[in-house]
């Protein structure tokens, strides 16, 4: 038990890891302040051009959101940092994360959103647009608020998986919050510091799940 | 043209390299195979013991699954992977990625059945009751079949992405996919190695991806 607690929970390692986790905390926040509303924005896109009205458009992007949905997220931060040089395309760590993340998270989120517009009535668009609204005003101001409540939760934890996800920036030697922990870690021998990191995304994310689970029941209900 | 293909396709390492690629894709499918299996089970069964409301039984249960539902499965891997060495036990790497991967599947698992379980109306529960069906004999002939048909859709995109960070491994040194052809690559030097790796990746996953978007149409989850 004390050993446990020794390899664990050793406080004294921890206090003298923090500064460097709380330094990998800031990019950690950083990273998904880029990533989440890229992810946003294109998912959106996506979205939008898999509901086209041109076949080969919508097939093509369907094709692709699923490719990406397919490939391992790690799989593709790595194809990005380490196999593009080779073509002379030589990216920084968080530049390989933005891109990587990019199509990774936009193939989700434009799944979600789909699902959210199709889930509002077509009668919605026509009579949208038979008042005289463009096709953008009636998306921007009629189909798209209600799709995203309706897919809201979905959205949500969407989203909390993207901020777990920016852990795998610690492969590419990002110093996010796991990259600073495990640094912590290889010098001190100890796991505490990563026990520290896990606590912080407990921290940041407990609350986000507890949400979830209160939005779906009441979607449910 | 011709540069893409040599520093992407080059037939050569194709050939030298796609007996460690395959070996890294049986590894792969026994992982993830067993993940399944076992997070799945472990999932329905938290799921079935929720249901018998035990109140600090449940919130143990609630406990277990917001943690790892809030925890990057890497974080998890890493814990474990360096820590339990140093108090005298050690598993080896695949072992920490099987056990892992099945607690946080199991997580999602429990929260999509018993959102299932929860969805069934009252009256199902009622009528069996009543007409001499015991709780556990209504829970798993009434209430679970159709709890689990809902659930179709959401536990098989669920188990997909959780399936994949069986690409974590590499991080620890599991002999999977990816850690096959980032050897290799580091070898080679050479782009090749991981475009097939990325390749065996998609041939695998596509299908259940597909599988996935079919399902969703097929019963859809309706909300409301």
């Amino acid at each position: 038990m004390d050993a446990l607690i020794q390899q664990f929970f050793n406080l004294d390692i921890m206090s003298r890891a923090l500064p460097l986790v709380l330094q990998g905390l800031q990019q950690t926040v950083l990273l998904c302040l880029i990533v989440i509303p890229l992810g946003l924005i294109g998912g959106l896109i996506f979205a939008l051009a898999s509901l086209s009205g041109s076949r080969t458009v919508r097939w093509g992007m369907i094709v692709a959101i699923d490719f990406f949905r397919a490939v391992p997220p790690l799989v593709l931060l790595i194809f990005v940092y380490s196999g593009l040089p080779f073509a002379g395309i030589r990216l920084s760590p968080l530049t390989a994360v933005a891109v990587a993340f990019f199509l990774n998270t936009s193939s989700y989120y434009g799944e979600i959103y789909r699902a959210g517009i199709e889930s509002v009535g077509r009668g919605q668009w026509d009579a949208a647009r038979s008042t005289g609204l463009s096709a953008f005003a009636t998306l921007t101001h009629v189909v798209l608020p209600q799709a995203v409540r309706n897919v809201l939760p979905d959205l949500v934890s969407n989203t909390v998986e993207v901020v777990k996800l920016t852990s795998i920036a610690s492969v590419v030697a990002l110093p996010e919050l796991l990259y600073s922990a495990d640094m912590a870690r290889s010098v001190t021998f100890n796991a505490s510091p990563i026990v520290l990191a896990a606590a912080i995304y407990l921290c940041m994310l407990w609350p986000v799940v507890r949400l979830i689970s209160r939005l779906e029941r009441r979607m449910a209900s | 043209m011709n540069a893409f293909l040599e520093t992407f396709f080059k037939p050569n390492l194709i050939a030298q390299y796609l007996p460690s690629i395959l070996k890294g894709v049986v590894t792969t499918i026994e992982i993830a195979l067993a993940v399944v299996i076992t997070g799945l089970a472990l999932g329905l069964a938290l799921a079935v013991i929720r249901a018998f409301q035990v109140k600090p039984l449940n919130a143990l249960i609630v406990v277990f699954v917001d943690m790892f539902r809030a925890l990057p499965p890497l974080v998890i891997v890493l814990i474990v992977y360096f820590g339990l060495p140093n108090v005298g036990v050690s598993i080896p790497s695949f072992a920490v990625l099987w056990l892992v991967l099945s607690l946080v599947l199991a997580a999602f698992a429990e929260e999509i059945f018993w959102a299932g379980i929860l969805s069934v109306p009252k009256g199902q529960w009622e009528a069996a009751r009543s007409t001499g069906f015991g709780f556990l004999a209504t829970l798993t002939n009434i209430v679970l079949p159709q709890a689990v048909r809902l659930t179709v859709p959401p536990i098989t995109n669920r188990t997909v992405a959780i399936t994949k960070n069986t690409a974590l491994g590499t991080v620890i040194g599991v002999p999977e996919i990816l850690n096959q052809a980032t050897t290799a690559q580091s070898f080679s030097g050479n782009a090749t190695p991981l475009m097939m790796g990325a390749l065996a990746y998609i041939i695998l996953f596509i299908p259940v991806v597909a599988l996935g978007r079919f399902l969703e149409t097929r019963f859809a989850w309706r909300r409301n």
